[in-house]
């Protein structure tokens, strides 16, 4: 089952880097990062299986990160969209130098 | 090394040399260098630099009498001979230390003489300074070394230097360049003496290359005239080709067996193979720069340029001195040399072709300075043979008793140039004060001169019981006997058998020695003899130089006599005693007597009849010589120079020096300069060097910078586009590993 | 060591794979974000059945109020907010050749984890079959998490109380408008 739930989890991570590769909507690229990150929720359970509750613990730091970060990334592009009155990527580009 | 460690400790822990006067041997160079700097100092003062910098001569240069303050014209005419002439501010200082270095080295120089004559030392004295290059294997010591060898080379420099020092003091009396003249001079002797004392390969090498630096600012030493800046260079570059040979063959040297210093190599030198190709290379490599720097062929264009030097500069370097330093170079490698019998016999036959052809060319040019410039490379190639031969001993016997009649020979025509000079410029004439044709008669006005040149031509024709006749019949004496029995009769030139080459050398040694007496009494004749071509004006200002000139004249005339007893043969010796028998021979012993044995081995004495044979035979060669030019050169004959006409044929074939350096110009120079100026300057370094690394560095940067701003667009898209791609390369090492 | 598993485990976690697979690409293929933020919905709670299936019914559950049911609601309601729900407004994705690339590059990826992933890991590490099933017996469910939580790794939870905090205040100042701090 381990290299099955791998197979899978690797896959989903996939599917996430290259959604945040295409897009330029800043939120659905948010929104791959959090499938990024679930994916190595399922990562950890898979291996907890195996080798011990402690898998499981850390899912549960990285949720509550996932989720703060949710938050604070959700008000930063808000902040954003309130100046710029857009999220696409290609004009959030006052760091060019 | 360790065993040039223990070599030394052997030589050195009793070696009857120290604590003797030989232990200031640094001194003897340390002193003409100290007058190169006073003299130096003294020449920058009251210098003048620039476009009207007074060291100006015209294309023969002379003497000029030019005011150092200014008004100058082209040529000289700022006054009278009676006109008190303006000579350098320190002028006076440099005539006593310029020429007093060179007494006081020589005197040091007899004393060491004196100390070595009486311990009788076998093994060489070597007083090692500091470690001059010690790179992992290669330990190379600023060291000097006095044996007999050196001994002989250091009283010729300083002795025959310091008269030529003193000689100078009157010849450039009123040259502006004074001072600067004699620190050159000093130079030259100081790296002379290096040459000559070094105790290993390298430190030979500084003095080869210093004394061909001090070469070339002597022949360009009036400066201003182009055609002397030119003499100069061709001088410098061509002694350059061989000292490339003279490095080939150090290195290889190295390579093979791991020492340079010279007891060193004379103990190893067997490890190299007798007669293997190994030591023939290393052998004609030597001799490369020994024909670069002593003249011989293909080398020698550079020392007829060269006497566009002042006179006592030919005098010294390009007769005494410099020029025998391969002479020199190769008695020193003698056990290299009586190893490689292919090597010993090439040495010999360039230097008999060498010795002839310079011979035949000697025969017609009117060039006074020439005619002595070609003698003595004709006279080189004798001593090119003696050692080629393996008669050490000779060739350094030539060396020593040429310097004598060659200095002698070049000082007296300097006394008589500077005699045409002051006549020609009191007459306001711009004639050539160094063409025969403008000579003749001279007689009536410097008979001491004559007399003294008289004497050096019958020595150098080899007239006896002049020096000449010894040394030179000493060389062609024993490469008869070298072909009769050595083992360079036994080996293979080229095909030829040693023999057949030995005995068509004598014969070359001959016909040269025939055409020596020629050209030398041709000379002779057209300048001293006949009518008076100077013109009747001039006639009244022509006189002998003052005693500073004519003495050094006087000692050299009575050291070309008295030379012979030298290295007196057996033969004479036996018959008429006239003295102690071959004292070169035996002071000369220790240093080349085991490579002499190497080549003689199993050799049959030459039965004494046979030795007669040929000392009469040379005799008779030289006489007919002179008789022949007496009775067929008509000095009445001769037109000036100005009514001249260009030799045609044969005679103009020779006249022109066989248009070898036309050829030379036309086959080497002009290829060179094309391959320069469009291959070497326009594609590799305007292209290769400037476009591809320089420009091209540029703008490979560029491309980085380029590459750099496209990476950083303030674009987070592209940021996590380059996040990602980063991964991918970082886990691709990952995987790939 | 090979296990052997019921057919009826074996044909759920292969199901539930398919699902989160499937609304995963479907996921990343919608222009609208509203249509993508549901279609994760989806995916979150078909993990979250592969963690009850995976032993992990603590985390499953959480998975269903924490993920979908938070953090997404928060990104819906953030669409609704800024009204970036009609597709003629949006973003679009970036071209095809960009597409392509993207492509290749999580090919690329994906193989490379495969490689890797073929590392063996050691079996002294392996805990027995039903290590499990014996936590939940002796705790239950919440505890079997909550005790090493609280135990081992109490620092860590402590520290994350602190960012969760620091999140929150964040989020309250960059959302608030423009006069911020002026008051």
């Amino acid at each position: 089952m381990l290299a099955e739930s791998l197979a899978l989890t690797a896959a989903l991570f996939i599917v996430g880097v290259i959604g945040v590769l295409i897009h330029r909507n800043a939120i659905i690229i948010f929104m791959c990062v959090e499938l990024m990150l679930t994916a190595v929720n399922l990562t950890f359970v898979a291996f907890s299986r195996f080798y011990g509750t402690a898998g499981q613990v850390f899912v549960v730091f990285v949720m509550t990160v996932s989720a703060a970060e949710a938050a604070v990334g959700l008000a930063i592009i808000i902040a954003i969209f309130r100046h710029r009155q857009t999220i696409n990527l290609k004009d959030i580009n006052l760091l060019k130098g | 090394m360790l065993l040039q460690t223990a070599l030394e400790a052997a030589s050195q822990a009793a070696h009857p040399l120290s604590g003797t006067v030989a232990e200031w041997v640094w001194l003897l160079p340390v002193l003409p260098l100290a007058g190169f700097v006073i003299n130096g100092l003294l020449s920058l003062n009251n210098a003048h630099f620039g476009p009207s910098d007074p060291n100006t001569a015209e294309h023969h240069p002379h003497p000029e009498v030019l005011d150092a303050a200014g008004t100058h014209g082209e040529e000289g005419g700022s006054g009278d001979d009676d006109h008190a002439v303006k000579r350098h501010r320190w002028a006076g200082v440099v005539s006593i230390v310029g020429p007093g270095v060179l007494i006081i080295a020589f005197g040091l120089a007899v004393a060491m003489w004196q100390a070595m004559a009486g311990a009788h030392p076998e093994a060489p004295f070597v007083q090692r300074y500091f470690s001059w290059m010690p790179v992992g294997s290669l330990q190379i010591d600023a060291a000097f070394q006095l044996d007999q060898l050196s001994m002989v080379m250091i009283l010729v420099i300083t002795g025959v230097g310091a008269l030529i020092h003193v000689f100078s003091v009157g010849y450039m009396r009123d040259d502006p360049g004074y001072p600067r003249y004699f620190s050159y001079l000093n130079l030259f002797v100081f790296f002379m003496l290096v040459l000559v004392l070094g105790a290993n390969y390298p430190v030979l090498f500084v003095g080869w290359e210093g004394v061909g630096l001090c070469s070339y600012l002597l022949i360009g030493f009036w400066f201003n005239d182009k055609a002397n800046a030119d003499a100069g260079k061709k001088a410098f570059i061509v002694n350059r080709i061989g000292d490339f040979g003279l490095l080939v063959a150090m290195f290889m040297l190295f390579a093979n067996i791991g020492v340079l210093d010279f007891i060193g190599v004379n103990a190893k030198a067997v490890e190299l193979g007798a007669g293997s190709a190994l030591v023939t290379a290393i052998c004609l490599f030597m001799f490369l720069g020994c024909t670069g720097k002593s003249a011989q062929i293909p080398l020698y264009i550079w020392l007829p340029d060269a006497m566009a030097g002042p006179t006592p500069v030919s005098a010294l370097i390009h007769a005494a001195t410099m020029v025998t330093a391969g002479v020199y170079l190769i008695a020193r490698s003698a056990a290299l040399f009586s190893l490689s019998p292919v090597a010993s016999l090439t040495v010999a036959v360039v230097g008999a072709v060498t010795a002839i052809f310079a011979a035949t060319i000697g025969l017609k040019q009117w060039d006074i300075k020439k005619v002595l410039a070609y003698s003595t490379i004709s006279q080189l190639g004798y001593m090119f043979v003696g050692v080629g031969v393996g008669a050490y001993v000779s060739g350094m016997f030539h060396l020593v008793t040429h310097a004598f009649f060659k200095a002698l020979l070049f000082l007296g025509s300097g006394s008589v140039i500077h005699a045409m000079h002051a006549a020609y410029h009191r007459t306001h004439s711009h004639e050539d004060a160094q063409d025969m044709r403008n000579m003749g008669g001279l007689k009536r006005f410097l008979p001491l001169t004559c007399g003294l040149m008289w004497i050096a031509t019958l020595a150098i024709s080899g007239i006896p019981p002049l020096s000449g006749f010894f040394s030179k019949d000493e060389i062609l004496g024993t490469v008869f006997a070298r072909a009769h029995g050595s083992t360079l009769a036994t080996a293979s030139w080229l095909g030829v058998p040693g023999g057949t080459l030995l005995y068509i050398i004598y014969g070359i040694g001959l016909a040269a020695a025939f055409l020596t007496a020629v050209y030398m009494t041709r000379m002779m004749l057209y300048t001293f003899h006949g009518p008076t071509r100077t013109g009747t004006e001039e006639e009244n200002y022509l006189h002998e130089p003052s005693w500073t000139m004519t003495g050094p004249l006087v000692v050299l005339g009575i050291l070309t006599v008295a030379g012979g007893w030298l290295n007196l043969p057996e033969l004479v010796t036996d018959l008429i005693p006239l003295g102690p028998r071959e004292v070169l021979g035996h002071f000369l012993d220790p240093v080349v007597g085991s490579a002499t044995a190497r080549i003689t081995a199993g050799a049959s004495h030459v039965p004494a009849a046979t030795e007669e044979a040929l000392i009469l035979t040379a005799v008779v060669i030289a006489v007919s010589g002179i008789l022949f030019a007496v009775w067929r050169l008509k000095p009445a004959k001769v037109p000036r120079k100005r009514d001249a006409v260009p030799e045609t044929g044969l005679e103009g074939l020779v006249a022109n020096k066989y248009y070898v350096d036309e050829e030379i110009d036309r086959f080497i120079v002009e290829p060179t300069y094309k391959v320069s100026r469009t291959f070497l300057w326009r594609i590799v370094d305007n292209g290769i060097i400037d476009g591809l690394f320089v420009n091209g560095s540029a703008a490979l940067a560029r491309a980085f910078g380029w590459i750099g701003s496209r990476l950083q667009t303030g674009n987070t898209g592209e940021y996590a586009w380059a996040i990602v791609v980063g991964v991918l390369i970082l886990l691709g090492a990952f995987t790939l590993r | 060591m090979p296990e052997h598993y019921p057919l009826f485990y074996t044909f759920h976690f292969y199901f539930f794979g398919v699902i989160a697979i499937a609304s995963a690409i479907a996921f990343v293929t919608r222009k609208s974000p509203v249509a993508a933020a549901l279609w994760l919905v989806n995916t979150m709670f078909a993990l979250s059945a592969e963690y009850v299936l995976l032993d992990a019914q603590f985390i499953g559950v959480m998975q269903v109020l924490v993920y979908a049911g938070a953090i997404m609601v928060v990104f819906l309601f953030v669409v609704m907010l800024l009204n970036l729900g009609h597709p003629s407004e949006l973003a679009a994705a970036r071209g095809t050749g960009w597409k392509l690339a993207a492509g290749l590059i999580g090919l690329g990826l994906l193989s490379e984890i495969m490689v890797i992933l073929r590392a063996k890991l050691p079996q002294q590490l392996i805990v027995p079959r039903d290590f499990n099933e014996q936590q939940l017996a002796k705790l239950n469910a919440v505890g079997t998490i909550a005790q090493p939580l609280f135990k081992d790794y109490l620092l860590a939870f402590e520290l994350t109380s602190v960012l969760l905090l620091v999140a929150i205040a964040g989020a309250v100042i960059l959302g608030r408008g423009r006069a911020v701090g002026a008051r």
